[in-house]
This record gives structure tokens, sequence and C-alpha cells, in this order.
């Protein structure tokens, strides 16, 4: 019955394979954990994601393997959004540290468990080379941020938030699939290289093909959170604990960023007239409307949120004008400036939810703009490092956040496709307005408590750390920009 | 002496002197911070000295290159120089730092250590806008000189400060970041080269090229600014904190003129002979009618705001006159009005320390107490009207020379800007200064202290020798002025 299996090879899902054994022993030890604080608990999770990191960059070959029957890929860009996903995990679990431990009914061994899963379903997401492996390490990393985002049992905006979360992701999930069956209807293959091959030799049936596409698109729009499938984004990113609101806010993009490469890009360039179509109409609502309501917010959870959405929504312009009227010439150019905005993007938003978390102590969340009048008066250091991440977002220079603006704009200019660069002008021009407004309340107003920042000292090193990587990454952007260019070039 | 890279030292000691400033912390060591930042200004100046010192007339070109890869990905290099027309700006930027730090000497009680600082790193960003020879670095600096503005107006502003700074933080944001979408054209068109001195090179057709020159021009217009894009001016200067205004109006406002010499006219040249009759009809706009505008304000900064946008009028007039005497008129127009209008709004601020006001009906018979003071503002008063021996006749007469050639109704409209300017300026003056004493207010006011003396006198001095004795100021401009005409004169269509 076994004849023909053949054991895979198992060494490019090496990390993968570290951190599904740690977690579930971590899930174990922590049961015999008696500290209320968990310290061991957020120590081992932190050893195993600095574990994994280890053995990606040993086992990293720069060449693509295939594995377990082509289901899984290793590449370098695999590896290099890997090695970005251990890392912004590290910060965020830092970062959720001191929020936990002042509120310990939230402090608990499931909550870094299941963030270990949750780095597993992305890792697995990017990845992935089979709409099987997309689809089981999207579900294992929702499920596991239901369930996070539920955390705060007592707290009705969490438990709100997550009923939310979970149908409107299920329902993303759904159309995923869906859109998925139609294009296996169509070409008879669930694998993304053997896809693109059928497809390029041409012997689909179209009309099933772009009506399964477009149920891709918008499940993958939903993933992204980009307009008209962003309407979970606000009440998720504000209901949630912030914590996981800085988990759900970083890290999962640049998953959803892999998965929008694998899908459109590695399997289905063909289409690529049709599907750059739909993302520019998403791309553009999600500029307006992501920087219009941003303006009307007066929580900063929900004004980054609907930041996330605009951002996201430059973000896809770098996809949009990788093939233009069938000349790929500039794809590497324009995937590599997608791929270094999101990475950009992850840096910024990891700061600013990590500032939310610095400012709050048990009993206040430190969520309202209005709790950061007056910041330059309370701790001059760390208004300016909110102000370094501030100006990052709106992409004023010095700061990372221009040049990933610059380049994703000149990709776009480079397609030829001018009015779309005016247009992601003026919209982030709009932008630009609720992100000074935040510089303005900690400037110019006066503070309305005066009450001493309590968080730990780690906690403001690595903020920090974060905020002059911001302005150091604007002043040297070329390491990341040649790694993210170098890795699609070995990849693609 | 050029062994030196003393571009970057003038870019970057103000910058880090900035820091350091920062680092001194609270104002507890506010003593500390002000002479910290006195010496990175003095230090900063210093090394721009040289740039005078050892610049070959001769020469239109770039001097005191410096060219090291930064961002070889896009090609984007840290490539550093001046010629005749960027040079002087360093200098005057750097001189007027260290006007302002000394203006803030006292009068800054309040977060002394940021406010040094926002100024220094200011002064370290404009030089990198004057000295940049790439697109991308010219724009990264342009853009990140708003940052410390912003603060400056916001922070330390008036009380409808918050407005004011948002409104000059969006408006240049505007017009730059269609600039940006035009370097990247720019870029592919010349196969992936951010270089300045390329782009002038390029050979562009004549549609793209009025575009170029739109995008430039709006980025441009606004921060000269030019009428009609020039309301954010009047709100943000009478906002300001008096250094605020010193800086913008010294140095802010020739960031704009100085683009579209070093943008403009040599990418765009086809497009900027087509157009130039709409520059210059904004131009004489802003002329005439924000001269009149300037005569009916009852506020003293806006008064003199007005007359700085009216004075950038003259300027981008002389650029698009095609003329060498018309653009270096306009060169020594802007470094006249450097000193000038960082003077009158230095004088104002002087009287806004004592009294709290800014109205011009709150005052009168000023010179009754504070007769050394009314001497110093008498003279620059005259300077903003472009009187005679003073700096701001030299600019004047020589774009009018230039006009009267060109054509013989816009020299005449020009020339309005002679009694206009007197009219307002003077006007302001009489209605200030002469008179009886006023009110009580004024009678308890104080002269001038040796601060203010010290500042104003050595503006009247620079004032003065420009007036007096243009040549060292124009020879430098005149090799680059005619590189430039030389440069333009020839079509890039093909």
């Amino acid at each position: 019955m076994f004849d023909n299996f053949v054991i895979p090879d198992f060494l490019p899902a090496a990390p993968e394979i570290f951190l599904a054994t740690m977690a579930m022993a971590i899930l174990m030890i922590d049961l015999f954990v008696k500290d209320n604080r968990r310290t061991a608990t957020f120590v081992l999770t932190q050893l195993t994601l600095i574990g994994c990191a280890a053995i990606q960059i040993y086992t990293s070959s720069g060449e693509i393997t295939y594995t377990f029957s082509n289901m899984f890929v290793d590449d370098m860009m695999s590896d290099l959004l890997k090695l970005f996903v251990y890392m912004t995990m590290i910060v965020v679990l830092f970062y959720s540290r001191t929020y936990l431990l002042d509120r310990p009914n939230m402090n608990k061994g499931e909550y870094y468990v299941l963030a270990l899963f949750a780095t597993l379903g992305m890792m697995v997401m990017i990845s992935a080379n089979n709409f099987v492996t997309i689809y089981v390490g999207l579900e294992l990393l929702s499920l596991s941020l239901y369930a996070m985002v539920a955390m705060n049992r007592d707290s009705l905006a969490s438990t709100e938030a997550a009923m939310k979360y979970f149908v409107l992701g299920a329902l993303a999930s759904g159309m995923l699939l869906y859109g998925m069956s139609m294009i296996y209807g169509a070409t008879g293959t669930l694998e993304i290289t053997e896809l693109a091959e059928t497809l390029y030799n041409g012997e689909s049936n179209k009309m099933v093909l772009i009506f399964g596409l477009v149920f891709l698109v918008s499940g993958l729009a939903f993933k992204l959170g980009v307009v008209p499938f962003h309407m979970w984004i606000p009440d998720v990113y504000h209901g949630a604990p912030t914590p996981v609101t800085l988990l759900i806010g970083s890290a999962p993009k640049l998953a959803a960023f892999a998965i929008v490469m694998r899908l459109l890009v590695s399997g289905l360039i063909t289409l690529a007239q049709d599907w750059q179509g739909m993302l520019i109409i998403l791309s553009v609502l999600s500029m307006a409307i992501g920087n219009l309501a941003a303006i009307a917010q007066t929580n900063l959870k929900r004004m980054l949120a609907y930041s996330a959405i605009s951002h996201m929504g430059f973000m896809l312009l770098g996809i949009v004008t990788g093939v233009v009227g069938g000349d790929a010439r500039y794809a590497l150019n324009a995937y590599s400036s997608s791929m270094f905005y999101v990475i950009a993007y992850v840096l910024m938003t990891t700061g600013a939810f990590g500032m939310i978390l610095l400012m709050s102590r048990a009993g206040f969340e430190a969520e309202n703009l209005d709790d950061y009048k007056g910041l330059n008066k309370r701790s001059p250091w760390f208004a300016g490092i909110m102000l370094m991440i501030m100006f990052s977002m709106a992409g004023v220079p010095f700061f990372i956040g221009f040049f990933a603006k610059f380049s994703v704009l000149q990709a776009v200019v480079a397609a030829d496709y001018l009015w779309l660069a005016i247009v992601a002008v003026l919209f982030s021009l709009i932008g630009a307005f609720y992100y000074l407004r935040v510089v303005k309340l900690m400037y110019f107003d006066v503070p309305e408590d005066e009450t001493p920042i309590s968080a730990s000292m780690n906690m403001r090193i690595l903020i920090s750390a974060n905020g002059l990587a911001v302005a150091a990454l604007g002043l040297f952007p070329q390491v990341i920009m040649s790694l993210c260019a170098y890795a699609l070039l070995r990849s693609l | 002496m050029s062994n030196y890279p003393l571009l970057s030292l003038a870019i970057w000691i103000p910058i880090v002197a900035g820091f350091i400033v920062l680092l001194t912390g609270g104002d507890r060591n506010a003593p500390l911070a002000r002479m910290l930042a006195l010496f990175g200004a003095v230090a900063g100046f210093l090394v721009t000295i040289p740039l005078w010192a050892g610049f070959d007339v001769a020469q239109g070109g770039m001097q005191f290159v410096e060219l090291h890869g930064w961002i070889p990905r896009f090609n984007i290099n840290y490539h550093l120089g001046v010629d005749g027309i960027s040079m002087l700006f360093v200098i005057l930027n750097a001189f007027i730092t260290i006007i302002v730090v000394v203006a803030g000497w006292e009068v800054i009680q309040n977060k002394v250590a940021q406010y040094m600082a926002a100024f220094l790193i200011m002064s370290g960003l404009m030089n990198g806008i004057f000295s940049s020879l790439d697109g991308i670095l010219f724009y990264v600096f342009f853009e990140a000189s708003l940052i410390p503005l912003y603060l400056i107006i916001g922070v330390w502003g008036g009380a409808n400060r918050v407005y004011a700074a948002f409104k000059f933080f969006l408006y240049t944001l505007f017009g730059s970041l269609l600039f940006l979408v035009a370097q990247m054209y720019l870029f592919f068109q010349s196969g992936g080269s951010f270089s300045i001195l390329d782009w002038h090179k390029l050979p562009i057709d004549l549609v793209p090229q009025i575009w170029i020159f739109l995008a430039f021009l709006i980025a441009f217009a606004v921060k000269v600014p030019m009428w009609p894009v020039h309301t954010w001016l009047p709100d943000a200067h009478v906002e300001a904190p008096t250094g605020g205004s010193i800086v913008l109006a010294a140095i802010g406002l020739k960031l704009g003129a100085y683009g579209f010499l070093r943008f403009s006219l040599p990418i765009a040249p086809d497009a900027s002979h087509e157009l130039s009759g709409l520059v210059i009809a904004l131009s004489l706009i802003a002329v005439v009618y924000i001269g009149f505008v300037a005569l009916v304000q009852a506020d003293m900064k806006k008064l003199v705001a007005y007359s700085s946008i009216a004075h950038m009028g003259f300027v981008t007039l002389g650029f698009f006159m095609f003329s060498a005497l018309a653009i270096e008129g306009a060169l020594v127009q802007m470094i006249s009005h450097g000193f000038v209008s960082g003077a009158m709004f230095f004088c104002i601020g002087v009287m806004y320390d004592r009294m709290h006001s800014r109205q011009i009906a709150d005052y009168g018979g000023v010179v009754n107490t504070m007769p050394k003071f009314a001497a110093l503002f008498m003279l620059f008063s005259m300077a903003n009207a472009g009187l005679p021996a003073t700096s701001g006749f030299v600019g004047e007469f020589m774009v009018i020379l230039a006009a009267v050639k060109f054509n013989f109704w816009v020299a005449v409209l020009a020339a309005t800007s002679l009694i206009l300017g007197a009219a307002y300026s003077l006007w302001m003056y009489k209605r200030v200064i002469f008179g009886d004493v006023a009110n009580k207010h004024v009678a308890d006011l104080t002269d001038i202290n040796g601060r203010e003396f010290a500042i104003l006198g050595v503006l009247a001095l620079c004032t003065l020798w420009m007036g007096l004795y243009p040549q060292p100021f124009t020879e430098v401009m005149h090799a680059s002025v005619n590189d430039l005409l030389r440069h333009v004169a020839v079509s890039k269509i093909q």
C-alpha cells in the first residue's frame, strides 16, 4: 500500500517543523509553570523564534527547493520574508509583555502558544506552492488570531471584534476556496507552478478561470484588508487587545504579500491583464477610503487601522505594475518595490502600536488620540520616536516610509501609469494630515494627564531601537531594497 | 582648500550640533543649550567662508563637488556641488542661522533646546537643498526641511499656530509631491539617472517638457510663493515666532526661486520660453496686486509677509526674461531680501517682545522712546522700499532695467513696485514710529539692548554693503548665469 511512498525532503521545512514541535512542547510545559508571570513560557517562546531564525539562515541554500510533492517551496523570497516574520514576532511579543503583565487575566500560556501557531501559519503561507497549502496556512493563522482577539474574555468590545473577525474571515476563506476550486476546475491542478504552465499552454476555459479569479482576488483582498473588503479592519483593530492588534497589523501583512505573490504572480501571471485591472480598483479605493476615513477617527488604533488600509492599497500599486501589456521587463523592479514597502510598513506599524503599548498601563489603554496630548512635555524622547514613526508613515524623508513610497511610485511611473502615480501622491497628501495631527497633539498641545510612563526598561530600549531603525533605514535604505530585489531575482 | 568636504560639513555640522543641543534636555540646561547652539551655528558659518574665498569666479560649472553612491539600487547619489547661483545662498543661510540663534536668546524661555535644535537642523537641511546635484537628494532635503519649520510654527507660534502649521506643511507637500512624480518620469527618460546635471542635457519633446515644467511650477510656485498659491505665507509668518519668520523669509522663500534656476529653466528650456508669459503675468500680479494688499494690512507681520510675496514676484519676473542682467538682478534681490526681510521681521519681533502686539494701530511715536531702534528700522524700511544705496535698490533696478529692454509695459508695471514698496513700507514706518506717543505702553518702551543692536547692526552693514558695492556678489554669479542662459537658449526638442 505504501509502495510508492517516498520520504520527502524535510530540510526545507525544518524551521516549520521545529516551530510546530516547540509550540506543542511549550503548550505542555506551560501546564507546569507555576509562575503567574509566565516567564518561562515567554522565554521559551522567544528562544523558539530565535531558533527558527537560526535554522532558517543555516538551511538557506539560495536555490528554489520543492518538497512534500511540490506542495511546499523554499526559496530566497520565503527565507527573507520568514526572517522578517520571526523578527517582527519577537518584537511583538516583547512589546506585549508589559501589557500582559499588567493584565494577568490575559497573560496565559495560550497567548504565547497561539502566537507561535499564528507564526507557523504565516510560514506555511509564505512557503506554499499549492492551493491546499495556502489554505491550511491561512486557516492556521486566522484561527489562532480569532482566539487571540477574544483572549480578553470580559471585554465586550473584544468579543464583538472576535466574532466579527471570525464571521468575515470565514466568509473570505470561503471565497478564496471557491475561487480556488473554480481554477482547479478549469485547469485540473492545485499546484501553483503547474498551474502557471497549464495556463501558459492556454488549454483552459477562460470564462471559468476569470470567474474563479474574481473570487480569488476577493478572498485575498479580505485578507489584505483593502476596500471594499476592509470592513473588519477598523473594528478588529479597535476591539482587539492592543498587543493582538499589533500582531494582526504587523507580521501577517508579510504573509499576505507572500500569498499574493504566489497566487497571482507565480500562478496566474498569464491572467495579469485581468487581475491587474481588479487590483487597480482595489488599490485606488483603499487609498481613498483609508486616508479619508482615518481623518475622522478619534481613536489611535482605529486611525492606524484605516492607515493600514491605505498602506495596503499603496503596496498593491507595485503588484499592479509588474507586467505592462505582456512586457515583464519591470516585473522584478515592481514586485521588489512592493516587498520593500511591506517590510517598511511592518517596521513602522510595529513601532506605532508599540508606542500605544508603551503608553498604556493597568486600567489605561492609551488608545485615544487625546491621550497623546503634550507627550513632548511628558517624555521628549518618546515623543521624538513617535514623531519619526508618524512622519515616516506619512512618507516624509529622511524616513524609511518615504523610500517605501518612492520605490513603489517609481515602479508605477516605470509602467507608464502616470495618472496612477498622481492619484497615489494626492491621496498620500490627504493622508499626511492625520499623521501630522498626531504630531500636533504631542507637540502643540498641553498634556491632560502627567502620569509618568511606566513601561519597563526593555520595552523602552526596544521601542527606541524600532524608532531609530525607521530613521536609520531611511538614511540607508539600500540594504533592504537590494535584499528584496535579490531575493525576488532568485525566486521568480 | 577644496580637499575638505566643505559642503558636507556645511550640511552636517548644524544637523549634528542640533542633535547635540537636543541632548541637553529640559529647560534647566537652557544656558548650555544656547551656548552649544551658538557654537554650532558659528562653526557652520565658518566652514562656508572658504566656499566664497576659494570660489573660482571664472568657472560657470559646479565647484566643491562631492560624489558618493547612496542608493545604487536606483542610481541615487550623494552628489553635492555649488555654482555661482547656489554658493551665496549656502553662506546666507549659515549666516542667518547665527542671527536666528541670537535672536531667540532671551525671548525663547520654553523648550529652549528643542527650539535651537530645530533651527540648526533646518539650517543644515537647507544647505543640503542648495548644494544637492541629485534630484532625489534635493527632494529629500526639500521635504525634510518642512518638519522643523512645522514644529517651530506649531510649538512656539502665536494663537492660530496650529492652523498655520498645517497649512504651511500641506501646501508645500502638495507642490513637492507632483515634483517627485516629474522627477521619476525624468529618471526613466534619462535611462536611469537622478543627476540634475544629466537632466540638463536630456532632450525632451515639447509636450512632456510642458508637463514637467508645470509640475515643477506647482512645487516651486507654492514655495516662492507666487500668486495665487501664496495664501499660506501670511498665515505662517504671522503665527511663527520671530526666528521662524526670519528663516522663512530669508531662506525658505529662496528655495522655490532657486528651484526655477536649477530645475525648470535648464531641464525644460523650451517649455520655459513657451510659458514664460504665464510666469511673468503671475509675477506682475504678485508685484502689483499683492503690493496693494500689503498697503492695507493692519498687522505689521502680515504687511511684511505680503511685501515678501511682492518682492519674490520681482525675482520670478527676473528669471523669465532670459537676460543675464535680469537673472543677476533677481539673484541680488533674493540675497538682499534675505537681509532686509530678516531684519524687518526681527524689528517687528523686537517691538512684539515689548508690547505683545503687532497691530500698527497699537503703536505710534516709538521714536520718542526707542531712538536707536527707530534709526535702524528706518534703514530697513527704506531698503524694503528699494531706496538707492541700500541692497533693495540694486536688484530691483537691474530687473527693471532688463524689463525695459524686454517689454515696455512689463517694465512699467514692475516699476510700480518701487512706488508701492515705498508706500507700504514708509507708511507703516510713519504710523508706528513717528507722531506723538500713542499710549502708556509705548511710553514705557525701552530701547534695544546690546544683543538686539548687534543683530540689527550687522544686518544694516550687509544691507549697505550690498547697496553700495554689489560687485563681489554679482561677480560670483556671472559665469554661472551666462552658462545657464547659453544652455536655455538651445532648444531641447529633437
